[in-house]
């Protein structure tokens, strides 16, 4: 049931997955620190920046699982990343206050050197080089 | 934290980071230099560590958020040696990316936590 890709999708699939985790574990830990800190003052960003991070972690475990199911969480937390990204990197641009320029999206990530905002379409072209019915043949 | 330590830190991560990540583009498993450059990497976050946690002692306190830098240091202290534990188990020439990878990591989290000891106003 294993990949029948090369070793190097595979390697670089690890690659992926070690930056989905440090991304996770950054992301996470930085927006725990904004809500103790500062949730008053933008609260809409700080909750979204740590929903971001639950979802950087549930990517993390999806990339790693084998299956179809885990095979399309995976494709679902990306898509809700790029999308999240997006919008809130266009909203922190129109209204500073609401979505100040801290938080993983603000900006499209530029906080984390735009890696927010490659990474998804880095693990959705890599998903998609190893989708099920491609493997099967 | 401590200028020339943190310089010397950042300059130790990214030189690790570089060299791990093109020794696995080039097709090397992890080996001693590149595992040891990681190990090197968490030994100046231990240091790092004891610097801070001795630094009230001299009048060295962060000028920024003090929770900021723990989570930070903490979080970061965590990766070097996940990445050497991944390397260890899996030694193809991708885990030897990783070791740069999580070495580059380490090398933006020493100047945050710069950013935070010496430039932010909490």
């Amino acid at each position: 049931m294993d990949a029948q890709g090369s070793s190097r999708a595979v390697g670089v699939g690890r690659v992926l997955i070690a930056v989905y985790a440090i991304l996770a574990l950054a992301a996470t830990a930085r927006s725990v620190v904004q809500i103790i800190r500062s949730f008053e003052e933008a609260p809409v960003a700080y909750l979204l920046s740590a929903l971001a991070g639950v979802v950087y972690i549930l990517a993390t475990v999806a990339l790693l699982r084998r299956g179809d199911r885990w095979y399309r969480i995976a494709w679902a937390t990306l898509v809700f990343e790029l999308v999240g990204v997006l919008t809130v990197g266009t909203l922190s641009l129109l209204d500073p206050v609401l979505f100040p320029d801290d938080t993983v999206w603000s900006i499209y990530g530029r906080g984390y050197l735009f890696i927010p905002l490659v990474l998804p379409v880095l693990g959705m072209v890599w998903l998609w080089a190893r989708r099920p019915s491609r493997v099967e043949a | 934290m401590i200028p020339w330590l943190e310089w010397v830190h950042v300059a130790v991560a990214v030189a690790a980071g570089l060299f791990c990540i093109v020794a696995g583009l080039l097709g090397r498993a992890p080996n001693d230099y590149t595992l040891g450059a990681t190990a090197l990497v968490e030994v100046l976050l231990v240091v790092e560590l004891v610097v801070v946690l001795l630094a009230p002692a001299f009048g060295n306190l962060p000028t920024g958020d003090g929770l900021e830098f723990w989570a930070y240091l903490l979080s970061a202290l965590l990766v070097p040696p996940a990445a050497i534990v991944w390397a260890l188990v899996d030694r193809g020439r991708w885990s030897t990316v990783v070791l740069g990878v999580a070495c580059l990591a380490i090398a933006v989290m020493v100047y945050r936590m710069g950013q935070i000891w010496f430039v932010q106003v909490a």
